[in-house]
């Protein structure tokens, strides 16, 4: 009974303390006065999330939380890598040749 | 019991690595210094709580898929991390008292 009590008070703890984090990460998000910082509030909210993934499969003793923690990394990795090229090549002027609006007209 | 007290105290070092992270997102000056909070403590935080997740549940399934996600984790995200770096240094936000290397802005055509 004790140690149930340990656990439990250790998780919930652990909840607010992600919650807060991932808090933060919204309002760096929301001013952060460059996009490469939003791109970085995003990835951590996402490795964030995958905690709050974990903690909840500790908290419902359900394992199926462990496989959605698997995806939302992968989903993750694959977001910022798309974000991070995109920044890249809007800097460099690619992709604004191929897309031009005297072409379609 | 002893598992009981190991799988909190690594939940409660994981929750609280997440919120330096978030912290540090939100109080650091600077991309690139925001980002080495958000990678090396976000990494760290959850590669905890999912080490808590495999001592918790013991059979081997879920072991295997938390050992899975963290090293996915450590794979990606410096690759990652890279990757936002590169694109914020090429596309020229302004650092916070950072001296840059000789001839590192005009090889990756900083703006």
């Amino acid at each position: 009974m004790n140690e149930m009590d340990i656990l439990g008070t250790a998780v919930d703890i652990s909840f607010v303390l992600v919650m807060l984090g991932v808090a933060f990460a919204f309002v760096r998000l929301i001013k952060g006065p460059s996009l490469p910082d939003r791109i970085v509030a995003l990835d951590m909210m996402t490795v964030l999330i995958v905690s709050f993934c974990g903690l909840y499969a500790i908290l419902s003793e359900d394992t199926a939380f462990v496989d959605v923690a698997i995806v939302l990394a992968l989903v993750g990795f694959l977001a910022t890598v798309a974000l991070a090229r995109f920044v890249e090549r809007r800097q460099a002027g690619i992709g604004d040749s191929g897309s031009k609006p005297e072409d379609a007209s | 019991m002893i598992a009981e007290i190991i799988i909190a105290a690594l939940v409660l070092l994981g929750g609280f690595f997440c919120f330096v992270a978030g912290l540090g997102v939100l109080r650091l000056p600077d991309v690139l210094i925001r980002m080495h909070a958000s990678t090396k403590a976000g990494t760290l935080g959850s590669g905890l709580i999912l080490a808590a997740v495999a001592v918790y549940f013991a059979d081997t399934a879920t072991i295997t898929r938390a050992v899975a996600t963290i090293l996915f984790l450590l794979i990606t995200t410096p690759v990652a991390a890279h990757l936002i770096g590169r694109a914020a240094f090429k596309v020229g936000v302004p650092l916070w008292n950072t001296k840059v290397e000789d001839g590192a802005a005009e090889k990756l055509h900083r703006k």
